[in-house]
């Protein structure tokens, strides 16, 4: 493991690296999520239209094909961004078909009934969500959206691939092929690493799932 | 008579003229209309499936309507948006399911239009809120979630909530079919103070019991058309179509 311990402060950097790929994309892919599933449960056939396109579409494609468009394809149309930049975006707009499914399942779950009395006093569709079925919708949407999430950092590595460069994987690669460190004990530092990432992240949700669940 | 063209007293707070609805190929309305004057307590009765509760509905427009107008206070009820938002809190609805926030405590339930439909701050809707659960006798259930409650107290909280917003009309869509018979009661009594306290009620029921002490009027439905309209000493005593006398031939004797 003299690989691991020798590069401990890259190690540390590719990690804080990945954290940040993970933290932009999950916030980046909730905020985008929600905003998608509020589209598909809207009053407006536009926007209903426009977030099933939409979740058609991107839940449908591989990420590997995104992140191209984005890294590759975006410069063509004279778009111009860090890679990183490129990669996190590619990241939140793949994610966030999931996190909309995720919660949408969450809000078919609220009776209608609720929605109903909401309205009945006058809140309008954004009150009626934000105030009385999203904060329902979570309990039931939290076990997705935890997976989703996780997921999601997971999916991160497939970012750094993509050239962004001194993140996890990147840091992996970097030893193995221009270092010539041994694949298999730089490979499970890389694996501790997101270990430390996605395990925290698990106990944080299983968590939140306990508070929420108590709140009724 | 067409529908527009049937003048209205400046005293009825809800106007549907000519009202139809579809389910699908389902005629569930047909060519209703209806006034309810300011004060006036309307109990709608008649079977299941008859089309009072879709009537019920339709007046804060929970249920579209296929055709005809329906205006509250003079003003036609709007498609969408915050202009149906403005209306519908002008009216109140108690639901056969109680429909309590479940996420929220009963005080809360109670203040939420308040606070974020009218912009009352928060203490004034909490002190108001308490009145109003005092009224209706669960005050001491305040910090309560729904869930910990009785069917009757729900129901009561309901309607609490829905006063809340000081009503210019409440309807009540068969408010205590879900409710053991000893709830009922409690139940009836508030919407009977309410009666007698001048609010005005549109009454979905199959209480007869209350639309004889607080109806001003009985409209009886069947098959999605209102057949019979009268006061409750008339409709009980001396009904005049067959379906009427059929349907109350049924339920009052036992």
């Amino acid at each position: 493991m003299d690989a691991v311990y020798d590069n401990l402060d890259l190690f540390w950097s590719g990690f804080l690296r990945s954290l940040g790929i993970c933290l932009w994309g999950m916030a980046g892919s909730l905020v985008l999520g929600t905003l998608i599933a509020a589209f598909r449960v809207s009053p407006i056939p536009a926007l209903r239209w426009f977030g099933t396109a939409w979740v058609t579409l991107i839940r449908n494609c591989p990420l590997t094909v995104v992140l191209f468009m984005f890294a590759f394809g975006l410069p063509e149309l004279g778009i111009n961004v860090s890679y990183y930049l490129f990669g996190v975006s590619a990241l939140v707009l793949y994610t966030s078909a999931f996190v909309c499914e995720a919660i949408r399942s969450g809000i078919n779950s609220v009776q209608l009934g609720q929605a109903e009395a909401a309205r009945a006093i006058g809140l309008t569709f954004g009150q009626t969500l934000g105030q009385v079925i999203l904060p329902q919708a979570l309990r039931s949407s939290l076990p997705p959206l935890g997976s989703v999430i996780i997921a999601m950092f997971k999916n991160s590595a497939l970012v750094g691939a993509f050239g962004v460069g001194g993140d996890l994987w990147g840091v992996g690669n970097q030893l193995t092929s221009a270092q010539g460190y041994d694949a298999l004990p730089v490979f499970t530092g890389v694996a501790i690493g997101y270990l430390c990432i996605t395990l925290p992240a698990a106990a944080l949700l299983a968590t939140v799932e306990r508070k929420v669940a108590i709140a009724r | 008579m067409t529908a527009t063209a049937q003048p209205t007293s400046t005293d009825d707070l809800v106007v549907l003229s000519g009202v139809n609805k579809y389910f699908g190929d389902m005629h569930a309305l047909k060519d209703v209309n209806l006034s309810v004057k300011r004060g006036e307590v309307v109990v709608v009765i008649g079977p299941s499936g008859s089309g009072k509760s879709t009537l019920c509905r339709t007046i804060n427009r929970l249920e579209t309507i296929s055709d005809g107008s329906i205006t509250i206070v003079g003003e036609k009820l709007p498609e969408e948006g915050k202009g149906l938002a403005n209306l519908r809190a002008e009216v109140g609805m108690v639901f056969q399911s109680f429909n309590l926030f479940a996420h929220k405590t009963i005080l809360e339930n109670v203040t939420l239009g308040p606070i974020k439909v009218r912009k009352v701050k928060k203490d004034a809707a909490q002190k108001r809120g308490m009145e109003l659960l005092e009224r209706v006798g669960v005050a001491h259930q305040a910090e309560k979630y729904p869930a910990q409650l009785s069917g009757g107290q729900q129901q009561r909280v309901a309607i609490a909530r829905a006063l809340a917003m000081d009503p210019k009309v409440m309807l009540f869509d068969e408010p205590t079919s879900a409710l053991d018979p000893e709830m009922i009661k409690e139940v009836l009594d508030v919407m009977v103070d309410l009666a007698k306290g001048g609010m005005t009620m549109v009454v979905v029921t199959h209480e007869m019991g209350f639309a004889r002490t607080a109806g001003d009027r009985v409209v009886f439905m069947d098959e999605g058309a209102i057949v019979e309209e009268a006061t409750p000493e008339e409709f009980f005593t001396n009904p005049q179509t067959e379906r009427a006398k059929d349907f109350l031939g049924k339920i009052l004797k036992h």
